[in-house]
């Protein structure tokens, strides 16, 4: 078997290898180059050195989005978090309809972010304009209204990932801690949460990189009105790049940077929650 | 053992996939099962449950993978011919003598292999653009793809359509500004016979000696009017004016916009202007075209035709409108943000609203919600400058066709050859001046009078004696610019924020954006 599988490894990672190379690396490489470069269409790039990096910080909407992409993971991943893990508690505790309630919960996340984002917007809509308002009056708005929408669709993903840790905390160490006296609360803080670690290492994650990395509910629910101010990073990249002409080469310039704070922010990140994991 | 997996396995694969599917995977388990029973036979039974799990496990991902390649290969290879096929039906249903497919062969080899493909700038006309193509692939064979960007997105479109080997052979800019952009892609039209068919060289847009773009529609903006219901306010006793002609100064537009809106309720209106919506679909009615007539008089004032310096002497002119169209107006300024084209139409359509500023691009969506030839009216935009009695609409072109330069030469003579009989042909020419409306500034077209009625009155305003305003907007120096002004003006409008943020975007805005376009 062992010999079967080195046999037929090119024929199952071939194809995979071949799709990362070119749906991956190579369009990877080539923007970074064009981050260094002036161009109108990709084709016929000149190159210009670091200008474009220096250009960026011309640009106030670039730093306004970083503040408000940054604000906005923070309040998105510990709402999310928070009620998914809620919910996985709850749905745990054998409580009838259990398995329907799953299924309620995770749909949403079967649905496209430009569908929620415009299902939202006049959901949203609909109930400012009672205020005479609409989502675009002011950023705030739209800062809400995109929480709403993440942890609607988010919130059910995550509680799968819960679900499963939480059932995997086997019934002997519970056990345990009940007939050394322990209560709710301690059982959830010192056995509970140690031993879901390795969910909440995902899960924070997932949502993390998720919000960080957010553009179409962003582009679906206000398209970063008004005046930019509710223009998320991703957005931001794809209107320098696409609305302004001669900004191009900038657009590709944050994309790079862009990735780097993903990267950083994300080893950072599972550096810290992996530290906190246990082996029961 | 064996056949009993297998018939596991089958019964996984959903009904209605085809029989190969079963036949490949029932191979593929063939395979891995016995191999993995004939070496581990001996072993312990659970390791062999272990094996079986994990072969079990493969063929179902190879089972995945298969059909993830099948559907993905499916749906492109339907998408593809898809263009083919729509305009072979075409060409079929024109041509159905007995050789029709022969006398198509003939024709595309005479006029060459090239074909067009012209990203259409205009979302109105998107539908009378694709029967046109028809028409044409239909008469000459020569394959016609129009794509249409959809409203406010034809640079980020164009932008991606050029950098691909299947790249627009025809698109569009709106004007030296444009150009600035797009002059490296754009062919040179001195010598072309569509060139030739222009009435006046006032249409062409030159960079030096080359012809890089040719009008093709003039058009004209002002305040459309709903006739009937100012008729009715007209008959009342409150109506300051007793008729149209009588509205000709900002003054009296307030005065009446003012009594209308006082009014409104009794003249079964919601208020005298249209959501001057502020979405992207709308916001270029007050950011772009609005913005031209502070900028048309004082070019008029300095006596020039572009600046690197806007001073903004008519910003308070500017102002007075804007206050105008956001107070008399059907809904209030804080929804603005979201009010998109489509509902100031419908305002205006269903009689709503009494004036509405939009051009003459406007008639088929107007005629095509009801509303009759008769009761459409068109006013110049008054904002207060001296001597406006005189003031005529708005009328120029920012619809400049380009040719793609980086195609090859049988695609670039297929598309002038296009261009020529679009201008030219009876279909052509027909189509543009009464299917589409439009206003075209070439000789053929002296014999297709106009129909669309708002032309009819922009033209009726020149014989008057009136002075039309240029279109000084194609001289703005950037859309950042126009988004500037945008959002100041909406967040002046929503109350967020104040009128000088608008002079600042306005005046500062300008100057820093025309050096990053020029550096």
């Amino acid at each position: 078997m062992e010999k079967a599988i080195k046999k037929y490894f090119p024929i199952f990672a071939l194809p995979t290898l071949l799709a990362f190379t070119i749906g991956f690396i190579i369009p990877f490489i080539l923007g970074v180059y064009l981050s260094f470069c002036e161009f109108t269409t990709v084709t016929d790039a000149k190159f210009v050195g670091f200008k474009n990096y220096i250009r960026i910080w011309g640009d106030s909407t670039f730093i306004h989005s970083l503040w408000y992409t940054a604000l906005f993971t923070i309040v998105s991943v510990l709402a999310i978090n928070i009620l998914a893990f809620a919910v996985a508690m709850l749905l745990t505790k054998g409580i009838k309809g259990t398995n329907l309630f799953r299924t309620v919960f995770f749909m949403p996340n079967l649905i496209g972010g430009i569908i929620l984002g415009y299902i939202w917007q006049l959901i949203l809509n609909g109930i400012l304009a009672g205020m005479e308002r609409t989502l675009t009056y002011s950023s705030a708005y739209g800062f809400w209204g995109l929480v709403i929408l993440m942890c609607w669709q988010q919130v059910g993903y995550m509680m799968i990932i819960y679900i499963a840790g939480i059932q995997n905390i086997p019934g002997d160490l519970i056990e345990a801690a009940k007939i050394d006296g322990a209560n709710n609360r301690q059982l959830l803080r010192h056995v509970t949460l140690p031993m879901v670690m390795p969910s909440i290492t995902i899960c924070s994650f997932l949502t993390l990189t998720n919000s960080f990395k957010l553009f179409d509910q962003n582009l679906a629910l206000t398209a970063g009105e008004p005046s930019n101010k509710s223009e998320m990073l991703a957005l931001n990249i794809f209107n320098t790049f696409y609305g302004r002409n001669g900004w191009e080469g900038v657009g590709q310039a944050k994309a790079v940077i862009f990735f780097i704070l993903v990267a950083l922010i994300a080893v950072v990140q599972l550096k810290a929650t992996r530290e906190k994991e246990v082996q029961a | 053992m064996i056949y009993l997996s297998i018939g596991n396995v089958t019964d996984n694969v959903t009904e209605n996939d085809s029989d190969s599917w079963r036949f490949r995977c029932t191979v593929q388990w063939i395979c891995l099962e016995t191999r993995g029973y004939k070496r581990y036979s001996k072993r312990k039974e659970v390791f062999i449950m272990k094996k079986k799990l994990l072969s079990a496990v493969l063929s179902a991902a190879m089972l995945a993978t298969m059909l993830t390649g099948c559907g993905g290969n499916d749906s492109s290879q339907t998408q593809a011919p898809a263009a083919d096929t729509k305009t072979e039906n075409n060409a079929e249903t024109k041509t159905d003598d007995t050789k029709g497919d022969d006398a198509q062969a003939n024709a595309s080899a005479a006029s060459g292999s090239g074909k067009v493909y012209y990203l259409n700038f205009k979302p109105e006309q998107a539908g009378d653009w694709e029967e046109l193509a028809a028409k044409y692939t239909a008469e000459t064979g020569v394959e016609v793809v129009v794509q249409t960007a959809a409203s406010g997105t034809y640079e980020s479109t164009l932008k991606s359509e050029m950098a691909k080997s299947e790249a627009p052979t025809l698109f569009q800019v709106n004007g030296p500004v444009g150009l600035a952009t797009w002059k490296d892609y754009c062919y040179d039209l001195s010598g072309s016979e569509v060139y030739g068919q222009l009435k006046s060289d006032d249409f062409a847009l030159k960079d030096g000696d080359e012809v890089k773009g040719i009008a093709y529609v003039v058009e004209t903006y002002g305040i459309i009017y709903n006739a009937d219901i100012l008729n009715d306010y007209f008959a009342k006793d409150y109506a300051v004016v007793k008729s149209v002609e009588e509205i000709n100064s900002f003054d009296n537009l307030k005065a009446v916009a003012d009594s209308i809106q006082e009014n409104a309720d009794d003249l079964g209106v919601k208020g005298a202007f249209t959501s001057a919506g502020m979405d992207s679909s709308s916001d270029w009615r007050f950011k772009t075209h609005l913005a031209n007539l502070p900028i048309y008089y004082e070019y008029q004032e300095d006596g020039i035709g572009s600046t690197d310096a806007i001073k903004g002497t008519y910003l308070e002119n500017y102002k007075n409108i804007w206050d105008l169209y956001i107070t008399d107006s059907v809904c209030a300024p804080s929804l603005l943000s979201s009010k998109t084209g489509e509902d100031a139409t419908a305002d205006f359509a269903l009689g709503d609203a009494v004036f509405y500023q939009n051009g003459t691009w406007a008639y088929t969506d107007l005629s095509g919600n009801g509303m009759e030839d008769e009761s459409l009216g068109m006013l110049p935009i008054y904002i207060g400058v001296e001597g406006e009695e005189n003031q005529g609409l708005c009328t120029g072109s920012e619809n400049y066709w380009c040719v793609n330069k980086n195609a090859s030469p049988e695609d670039i003579q297929a598309t002038l050859d296009f261009m020529n009989w679009c201008v030219t042909s009876h279909d052509g020419c027909d189509s543009l001046s009464y299917i589409m409306g439009f206003v075209c500034p070439f000789k053929a077209f002296d014999s297709y009078p106009a129909a669309n009625p708002l032309v009819n009155i922009a033209n009726d305003y020149v014989s008057s004696g009136k002075t039309s305003v240029a279109w000084t907007f194609t001289t703005m120096p950037s859309e950042e610019w126009k988004n500037g002004v945008g959002s100041a003006l909406l967040e002046y409008a929503q109350g967020t924020g104040e009128w000088s943020a608008v002079e600042t975007a306005f005046v500062d805005g300008w100057a820093s954006e025309f050096a990053a376009a020029n550096n």
